[in-house]
């Protein structure tokens, strides 16, 4: 029998963590620090109304790009938030959670053998997408004393002739670092000097504890005609099973990303798209509550690292913390799987977002106070635990 | 009226969900100092800002006897006084948990936590309804309380989440 697979999918390595995530998930009585989505419900409001379409019997496909009157309120919301001009006739589409834009952005946009710059540590599908792509994957290490921002420096050194896109993912996930405008400004200058296309995920664009909001690179002017812009609803309304995010783009990038979404998806779920509607009408309350929430869980979760002696540089967005925990000389994944083994808690350590996320653990702080104490005085004692044993190798 | 700055906004709406946090906490939570809270905190009890820390206690799962009743209260109002020597007279009880000035077809709304269904008519047919202002009563007995001061009594949440996800 010929191999029936494609090599593409074949050479995407699994995750180099698939194991912990193996070992944390039978480990039935562990606490957490560990998740990647919110701790609140979707507003009931919203929930609300997806049962009042459901009961009207709104059921139906809708169009591919998704409800006209959700692409009417993104592009009304964006502006509103983020400056950011689009037209919902032609620049909007809804997608199945922001994953789906970031696939179907690269796949309208690369060809072979073109290079991607990739910032990590990052989340953990655009490499993969990538290399789906048949494109070149190039990985900028970011690094701490930038506060993990991207510097054009960085970038510069990045691009060859080859460089179609850049993926911007700020506010970061894993290590919670922000771009501000002056940063963003730089890399814009970059990307038009060198022609270089801007896949921008926005997906935390709420949560920002820093200046007065977040600033979107489609916003630098010279810049809208050559970014796709990625937000959706799962981290800023709590709605994370809805799977429902939106890609932003000019016409000639957004109609093709649309016929892949077209034949490979339809369009997005029609009851979260209701329910989207009436997030964005009636939900800017509930998005500043909960970031008002998360940013006081920062503070206490950056304060108990002090308290504990672990060293944490303050990141301004998204709900993650990244600890670097080189001076206790365990590899982050020994660190996790100790972690876990001796306290009960997991958390995920940083390589599994990159090779530069050596070092480092990414702690979330979308938890109750209440967990975050528990899970934390855990690791105090943890953490007492291997200074001691430091001291007694010396 | 004493209009709040943000900080105390934010002290408000902590401690009004839980009022055993504690100074040192607040700080941390608001990025404040903890003298700065202290200060604030003790600045907004004696404004009567902040009038009490009490204690929300889900009744129903202890075997305490215990019967809350909502009674709608007509009056005649007082010439000079108005409402409020009626109400201070009926709030003078005990009993009375909560008295409420209403418009509408009533005048007050009183809560009334008493421990038997006899306690609570007693209160109404001996002490409420012979005060001279009163005019007539309608009293609504408390059958199950679901939620209280914003807190939901009926279930304990549990976190669904999966563990680690990326």
């Amino acid at each position: 029998m010929r191999n029936p697979l494609s090599d593409a999918v074949v050479n995407i390595k699994p995750s180099g963590i698939r194991k912990f995530f193996d070992i944390v998930s039978e480990m039935k009585d562990a606490i957490s620090l560990g998740v990647g989505e919110p701790d609140f419900d979707t507003p009931w409001h919203v929930r609300e109304e997806a049962i009042y379409t459901l009961e009207r019997g709104k059921t139906v496909y809708t169009s591919n790009a998704g409800l006209m009157e959700l692409r009417e309120e993104i592009c009304k919301y964006l502006k509103r938030r983020f400056n950011l001009t689009y037209d919902y006739k032609k620049e909007v589409m809804l997608t199945v959670g922001g994953s789906e834009a970031i696939d179907i952005a690269l796949r309208a946009m690369v060809n072979p053998g073109e290079e991607v710059i990739i910032p990590e540590p990052c989340y953990v599908s655009y490499l993969p997408c990538v290399q789906l792509t048949y494109g070149k994957p190039v990985i900028i290490q970011l690094k701490e004393e930038n506060q993990f921002r991207l510097t054009k420096e960085e970038l510069l050194e990045a691009v060859t002739d080859k460089t179609k896109v850049l993926i911007l993912p700020f506010p970061n996930n894993p290590t919670g670092a922000v771009m501000t405008r002056e940063d963003l400004e730089d890399i814009a200058r970059v990307c038009i000097e060198k022609d270089i296309f801007v896949i921008s995920d926005e997906i935390y664009a709420e949560l920002s504890y820093i200046g007065k909001r977040h600033v979107s690179i489609g916003e630098i002017p010279g810049m809208k005609e050559r970014t796709v812009v990625i937000n959706g609803f799962s981290k800023s309304y709590a709605m994370t099973g809805w799977r429902l995010g939106y890609a932003c783009a000019p016409e000639n990038i957004l109609s093709q990303m649309l016929k892949i979404h077209q034949f490979a998806i339809m369009c997005a779920p029609t009851t979260s798209q209701y329910a989207a509607v009436d997030a964005l009408k009636n939900g800017d309350e509930d998005v500043e509550k909960m970031c008002q929430s998360y940013n006081q869980r920062r503070r206490f979760v950056l304060n108990a690292f002090k308290e504990m002696g672990v060293e944490c540089f303050e990141p301004f967005g998204a709900f993650y913390t990244f600890p670097n925990i080189k001076k206790f000389g365990l590899t982050s994944e020994e660190f996790a799987g100790r972690f876990l083994q001796e306290e009960k808690v997991a958390v995920v350590p940083g390589t599994a977002f990159g090779d530069c996320g050596e070092g480092y653990l990414r702690i979330s702080y979308a938890y109750s106070i209440e967990n975050l104490k528990e899970a934390l005085g855990r690791m105090a004692r943890f953490v007492k635990k291997l200074e001691a044993e430091g001291q007694s190798k010396c | 009226m004493i209009e709040l700055s943000e900080l105390r906004k934010q002290i408000l709406a902590l401690i009004e969900k839980n009022s055993r946090i504690d100074l040192k906490e607040l700080a941390v939570l608001l990025g404040a100092t903890e003298a700065e809270i202290a200060n604030e905190v003790a600045q907004m009890e004696k404004e009567n800002i902040i009038s009490g820390y009490h204690t929300l206690i889900n009744w129903e799962n202890t075997s305490e006897e215990k019967v809350t009743a909502m009674i709608e209260v007509m009056v005649t109002p007082q010439r000079g006084v108005g409402f409020d020597k009626i109400a201070q007279r009926i709030y003078n009880f005990s009993e009375v948990k909560a008295i409420y000035l209403m418009s509408g077809g009533y005048d007050f709304l009183i809560m009334l936590e008493e421990k038997t269904m006899r306690a609570v008519s007693q209160f109404v047919s001996e002490k409420l309804s012979t005060l001279d202002e009163v005019r007539g009563t309608a009293t609504h007995f408390v059958l199950k309380k679901y939620k209280d001061h914003g807190t939901v009594l009926s279930d304990i949440k549990q976190d669904e989440r999966m563990l680690v996800t990326p």
